[in-house]
């Protein structure tokens, strides 16, 4: 990914790189290895949009969970047994209507509530998205595949402090009395981004 | 700072390159940058403030050509140098190679004097200030007035915790600002919300 015209001659591969950090920390016995291994795990196994989309099903189905967790993401999450991280001392969740979108950004890193929508996915940290989504954010959704009608208003969320954010999405018509279970299984990461609709 | 990774707004960038289920990441280098950064951060060898500076800081054409975990591993190679956790020449006989590290930060600061405590509907504007060190403004909304919609639990002020100044931790505040405000002409209708710290912030008097 590298460009060699800023990068001078001789520049170690980026796996060289980390292969480097690695071995200097196991040579200082800080344990890299094992903690990788642990962070991988729960990178890969625990932090996941499931969780996410948990809350979200509870959110439809049990009005009062719905109000407690407007009113405090954090505490509402912990009920289901969701953590996020100390830093992330705030979950503002923003609910969706007919006539609302709301959108999550970072324009300048790539903050998300990780823990509960899980790891931001590619195109997220891309600069393409940080540069535009708060400027023309119909158009990139449009480009994105959501189209949405002129009357619906557009709210553009920058993570720029470590209040985290997710979008509670609009229950698709004709699934009122599914189960929590099944209604979970609908709910994609990128509709808690809020690029897309259910 | 005026960085390279301030970019809301920045003009000229293509379509978004989506895809549906993207991945978070793409090779196992990545998965480990990730863990290893997270060691580091628990270790207490830096915090999360001094890990996004350092990104920062970078060199502009580094940080633009460098994928997300590369920019990762910058920083948490810089940081380990600069703390003393190792040299320089010690990473570079390691990688076989030269490895590239962010510049040198400029000064940070504490909290602004004379902070006010806001309420949803006050009226807002963010202070025209141009900090050299680590800053959680963006420039998109520097000098632009908004409206407060709710006020966050209070943070570690940012342009002090990336450079180990001492602060008050202050609350932030979500301000809704109408893209038509932020770029006249040339945005998509929306609001768009900021987190703004409270020492970005100063009142805008009723009726002004």
């Amino acid at each position: 990914m590298s460009d060699q015209l800023s990068l001078q001659q001789g520049t170690a591969s980026v796996e060289q790189r980390v292969a480097a950090i690695e071995a200097a920390f196991d040579a200082r016995g800080m344990k890299p290895g094992e903690v990788v291994r642990e962070l991988t795990h729960l990178a890969q196994e625990q932090w996941v949009p499931q969780n996410g989309a948990r809350v979200v099903a509870r959110a439809w189905t049990d009005p009062d969970f719905r109000r407690r967790l407007l009113a405090n993401g954090r505490d509402a999450v912990a009920e289901l047994g969701l953590a996020l991280p100390r830093h992330h001392r705030h979950l503002v969740v923003l609910e969706n209507t007919p006539t609302l979108q709301n959108v999550i950004c970072c324009t300048l890193c790539s903050c998300t509530a990780f823990t509960i929508i899980g790891l931001p996915p590619d195109w997220y940290k891309d600069l393409e998205y940080r540069a535009r989504v708060v400027r023309q954010s119909r158009t990139v959704l449009h480009e994105m595949g959501l189209d949405l009608a002129p009357e619906i208003e557009i709210r553009v969320w920058d993570t720029t402090a470590d209040t985290r954010y997710m979008v509670l999405p609009v229950q698709p018509p004709g699934t009122i009395s599914w189960s929590e279970e099944k209604l979970a299984a609908l709910v994609t990461r990128d509709a808690m981004i809020g690029v897309a609709r259910l | 700072m005026d960085g390279m990774h301030d970019l809301g707004g920045k003009q000229g960038f293509g379509p978004v390159r989506y895809t549906r289920n993207a991945q978070a990441f793409h090779a196992a280098w990545e998965v480990r940058v990730n863990g290893l950064y997270s060691l580091a951060v628990k270790l207490g060898i830096f915090n999360m403030d001094e890990y996004r500076h350092a990104i920062e800081r970078m060199e502009p054409r580094h940080y633009l050509a460098a994928s997300y975990y590369e920019r990762s591993l910058t920083s948490l190679a810089t940081l380990c140098v600069e703390k003393g956790v190792v040299t320089v020449g010690e990473l570079e006989q390691r990688a076989h190679g030269h490895f590239p590290l962010a510049a040198p930060s400029a000064p940070g600061r504490t909290n602004v004097a004379g902070r006010e405590r806001f309420v949803p509907g006050d009226r807002v504007r963010v202070r025209m200030d141009y900090v050299p060190g680590h800053v959680r403004m963006p420039g998109y909304i520097r000098g632009k007035t908004g409206v407060v919609v709710n006020e966050s639990p209070v943070y570690p002020f940012p342009d002090a915790h990336a450079h180990a100044i001492e602060a008050a931790d202050e609350p932030t505040y979500d301000v809704r600002f109408d893209a038509a405000e932020l770029w006249p002409d040339s945005a998509d209708a929306a609001f768009v919300h900021v987190g703004v710290f409270q020492s970005y912030l100063e009142r805008v008097a009723p009726g002004a």
